[in-house]
């Protein structure tokens, strides 16, 4: 039996690791979900004078995509928004998180703009009060402006089969 | 066009791997030469195409193509070109690529050097190390593929860690990557042994030079980073116990017993199931580090590039591996016959002791990086584990084995006498006693720590000088005839031994004596240090290749005399805007003295951090002679006789001159 | 009989080796472990007084000031529910910055003052710690059952 003390104890940890792989804060949901949009009013990028705030998409399913110029892993999420923006399927609000240096709309113009409108999050305190921990996060907010859908991390096709269209069907989308 | 060749390459090295894995091993156990020679075209192969592939991502580096997302997160157009090429191995992806490279490179290394071993133990042996790699090549394609195209591309890079960007980090990382893998030679002889039945000495000489070798480099890769940390974070730690510290420290502990108890596997025959445990465990824990370093479980900040699924098949593959050799181990062991017997007190039970210390000193590092995660698991709480439990356990376990070291190479093997012993030491030990004592009082009086400390050094270079005289006493010719004609292996083992004297004088002198002070300095201020004086002479801005920086300039002197003018900085980095210290510090032999800027204040005047290092140096001095000694044995001429003696078919008088060693 | 008492010496070291160590693990564990509180639960009052533990969460902007000494700081943490107040003297990491996540060693005052004795904020730019970021989801957890909309 001693010699198989070595094995046992492996497996013990492994057990442990793989409870640990599954403990990744990045899971926990939102505690947004179910629950009204912080409201918020801030300038959009490119039209100065006039600004945004969620009581403005009242009645519509949107995506409320968070998002910075200087975020590589947004970029690769880019190409999915545009073809999602050509579909028209659902509005695109991106939040822009922290652009100290004003790069958004350079860069929109240049690669393509899949935003219906995009609102300025210069000090990035709409972020705290919708808790990002980092770009891109994307919420998908009902036509009552309740947060539905929290999810970390780019969109791709995959995700969004298996978690977005499921949500936006049920929303009657 | 380049990406695509270098992913092209890695999916036909994944392939080579598989042949290079399944066939030989199958071959070796069904007697089936064909397949037992796949082993080394198909590991040579695979060599190429990994070396094909690093090289094409570190082509995409150096011409800034930022089409490729691992360029575009880890590099920047005005990166320098140095820290462009080691930008490859910067992100995680790159990481498992060198990973992959030098498992290829010691897999060769392996063709190369075991044509002196029967045909299906080296079938084997390179068979499973062809397992290893093809797990890691799949690891590689299926969730962390470094080629990947971003479309479209990125107009400019996300710059390198700035951490990083840092002459140390240049060779940290392939030193220790050196030592992780190389422990996968001793592994894949261990598992080859188990699966052949065939586990002796020989087995044993085979392993050792080996498993020295991968030792010595991991040994060079800790202190690399133990000295980056020291110079680079600008604070002057030298070893922090984090869990990444922690990643490459246990296997080194692992390797440092394996390394003992091989001794006694080749040399008596004994502990034959304990050096296969270790084995497996050296070369487990490196995987470990690998998987607690690369999954995020134990810190999950590195946001998206600690994707959960990653960590499963890390976590699975470390099943495979793992829990497959530990149950081969369970089935096998019982056959294993037992070695010649031994004496209470005897070489052989030194060793062991000393096997058992390390033993308990890994497993109480162990803990001590996963309590945290267990607790988390368990739902009790957030915890952190630092430094002080780490020092509170560390210590007491590691003293004995110190003190061990001293007395394990002047016993004799199989029984020896402990009065005999004792009276030839008496003295080195009363002498590394009192002076133990009385140093600490010539500085600041009694101090229990320190004088642990010194006496543990005193007494391993007393008993080091002690076994060279032993050894020189008998003999003919010149004392320089006497000491040339000494092993190899005697002078690795003593100049190692020597550098773990030195490395604890390091540590204890650093720990116990070293002050520090946070001062706010105006422009002209002075302050005492350690009998130093700091004058602060304002700090001026300084362009960089790829920031800016603000450059201090503290002017450090002596009863009155200039010694230095240290030029501390404070960078900011342009494309991740992460500010950065860079301390600025004069070495010495017996102190370190280093200054590291803190905050601008008003009016020109800064917070300032000066520190007086005393014998901070010797860890790393330690660490050269320990690795120095790790070459020294490995090279002895042991290994090459018994090299050339089994490859050429050699002539009677190679064979007698083997005899003689 | 020379191998039985070899194989009593090996089981007799280990054990005592065994218990050694668990001895000591258990001993530093006692004495070095470090808990973890969120600002909500420090003023819920479910941290000890007279122990270290660690605080996390975003250092309130516009809440640093720092004194004459140029060294001795003040700053506020959140978790966007409560607030902690902190001092700590000593030289801020590089990545220490208001608005960002940061985790704080120290002791709790009786005037409901953090005395820090490290300060860490070492990671990367863009991502807080994962200690202030669980402190965070927990507040708007809280948060978020408190308002009753």
């Amino acid at each position: 039996m001693k010699r198989f003390i070595p094995f046992i104890v492996f497996v013990v940890l492994a057990v442990f690791f793989y409870v640990g792989l599954s403990l990744n804060p990045r899971e926990v949901p939102s505690p947004f979900i179910g629950k009204p949009a912080p409201a918020f009013s801030l300038p959009v990028v490119g039209e100065p004078g006039r600004s945004f705030g969620p009581e403005q998409m009242r009645g519509k399913v949107w995506l409320l995509n968070v998002w910075a110029p200087w975020c590589v892993a947004c970029r690769q999420e880019h190409g999915f928004l545009m073809q999602l923006a050509r579909s028209g399927a659902v509005p695109i609000v991106g939040l822009n998180w922290k652009d100290k240096d004003r790069e958004a709309e350079v860069l929109l113009a240049q690669v393509g703009n899949p935003y219906f409108v995009v609102a300025d999050d210069l000090d990035g305190r709409v972020g705290i009060d919708y808790g990002v921990t980092g770009t891109p996060e994307t919420y998908v907010i009902d036509r009552e402006g309740i947060v539905r859908l929290k999810h970390i991390s780019p969109i791709t096709p995959e995700v969004w089969k298996a978690k977005f269209e499921p949500l936006l069907k049920e929303l009657g989308v | 066009m380049i990406p695509e060749l270098g992913h092209f390459a890695l999916i036909v090295a994944l392939l080579l791997a598989l042949a290079q894995g399944i066939l030989p091993i199958v071959g070796a156990q069904r007697g089936n030469a064909a397949f037992m020679a796949v082993a080394r075209p198909a590991a040579q192969g695979q060599f190429v195409f990994v070396l094909f592939a690093f090289g094409c991502l570190a082509y995409s580096f150096l011409t800034h193509d930022f089409s490729v997302e691992n360029v575009a997160r880890n590099s920047y157009s005005q990166l320098p070109a140095i820290y462009r090429f080691t930008a490859t191995w910067g992100s995680h992806e790159g990481s498992l690529l060198l990973w992959a490279l030098i498992l290829a490179v010691w897999t060769t290394a392996v063709t190369v050097f075991s044509r002196h071993l029967p045909e299906d133990m080296a079938a084997r042996v390179i068979g499973v190390m062809g397992l290893i790699s093809s797990g890691f090549l799949a690891f590689l394609l299926a969730t962390s593929n470094p080629f990947l195209r971003l479309v479209p591309a990125a107009a400019e890079g996300n710059d390198m860690n700035p951490l990083l960007q840092d002459p140390g980090m240049v060779l940290h990382p392939p030193m220790l990557y050196m030592g992780y893998v190389g422990f996968s030679v001793a592994f894949a002889f261990a598992i080859a042994a188990l699966l052949s039945g065939r586990l002796d000495a020989a087995w044993a000489r085979w392993s050792r030079p080996w498993t020295t070798v991968a030792w010595t480099f991991l040994t060079i890769g800790i202190a690399l980073g133990s000295w980056w940390a020291y110079y680079e974070l600008g604070w002057g730690g030298w070893w922090f116990w984090d869990p990444t510290e922690n990643a490459s420290f246990m296997p080194w502990l692992a390797g440092t017993a394996l390394i003992h108890s091989l001794a006694v596997t080749e040399k008596r025959g004994a502990f034959k199931s304990w050096t296969v445990l270790l084995a497996i465990a050296a070369f487990s824990l490196s995987l470990l580090g690998t998987f607690l370093v690369r999954s995020g479980v134990l810190s999950s900040v590195h946001a998206f590039a600690t994707d959960p699924a990653r960590g499963v098949f890390i976590l699975g593959f470390l099943g495979v591996v793992i829990g497959g050799s530990l149950l081969l181990y369970a089935w096998r062991a019982p056959q294993l016959a037992a070695g010649g017997g031994f004496g209470w007190f005897s070489r052989e039970s030194l060793l062991l002791a000393n096997n058992a210390f390390l033993i308990a000193a890994l497993g109480a590092v162990l803990l001590g990086t996963l309590y945290p995660l267990f607790m988390d698991a368990l739902n009790l709480g957030k915890i952190s584990v630092g430094p002080p439990y780490f020092n509170a356990v560390f210590i007491p376990l590691i003293t004995p084995a110190l003190f061990l070291a001293g007395v394990g190479p002047l016993v004799r093997w199989k029984q020896a006498s402990l009065p005999e012993l004792a009276i030839r030491l008496k003295w080195a030990f009363a002498v590394a006693l009192v002076s133990a004592a009385l140093l600490p009082l010539t500085l600041d009086g009694m101090n229990f720590m320190a004088s642990l400390g010194l006496f543990l050094a005193l007494w391993i270079v007393f008993t080091v000088a002690t076994g060279f005289i032993d050894r020189l006493k008998h003999g003919a010719g010149s004392l320089a005839a006497r000491l040339k004609a000494l092993p190899r292996a005697f002078w690795g083992m003593q100049l190692a031994h020597f550098g773990l004297a030195l490395a604890v004088t390091g540590a204890t002198v650093v720990s116990n004596y070293e002050s520090e002070r946070d001062v706010r300095m105006n422009i002209g201020d002075h302050v005492e240090l350690a009998g130093y004086t700091f004058t602060f002479q304002g700090a001026t801005p300084v362009p960089g290749p790829n920031y800016q920086a603000m450059r201090g300039r503290v002017e450090v002197s002596r009863d009155g005399k200039r010694l230095d003018v240290l030029q501390p900085e404070k960078r900011v980095y342009h494309a991740s805007g992460m500010p950065m210290t860079e301390a600025a510090i004069d070495y010495g032999l017996w102190r370190d003295i280093y200054v590291s800027l803190g905050e601008p204040l008003a009016g020109g005047a800064w917070s300032v951090r000066v520190y007086h290092k005393p014998f901070v140096g010797w860890l790393w001095l330690g660490a050269l002679f320990l690795a120095l000694g790790g070459g020294l044995a490995a090279s002895d001429r042991r290994y090459r006789i018994a090299f050339k003696k089994e490859t050429q078919q050699a002539g009677l008088a190679e064979a007698a001159q083997g005899q003689r060693a | 009989m020379k191998s039985r008492h070899k194989k009593l010496l090996a089981i007799g070291l280990a054990v005592a080796g065994l218990g050694i160590v668990a001895a000591l693990v258990l001993n530093a564990f006692q004495s070095n472990l470090v808990f973890f509180f969120s600002p909500s639960q420090v003023a819920a009052g479910e941290a000890p007084t007279g122990r270290a533990f660690r605080i996390g969460g975003l250092v309130e902007p516009g809440s640093l000031k720092r004194e004459d000494d140029g060294l001795t700081v003040h700053f506020v943490v959140t978790d966007t529910a409560k607030t902690i107040p902190v001092t700590y003297k000593g030289i801020l990491p590089d990545l220490f910055k208001e608005g960002k996540g940061t985790v704080a060693e120290g002791t709790l005052g009786p005037d409901g003052v953090f005395t820090a004795t490290q300060v860490l904020a070492k990671h990367d730019e863009n991502y807080m710690p994962p200690e202030a970021a669980h402190a965070l989801e927990q507040a708007q957890k809280a948060q978020a059952t408190v308002v009753p909309e």
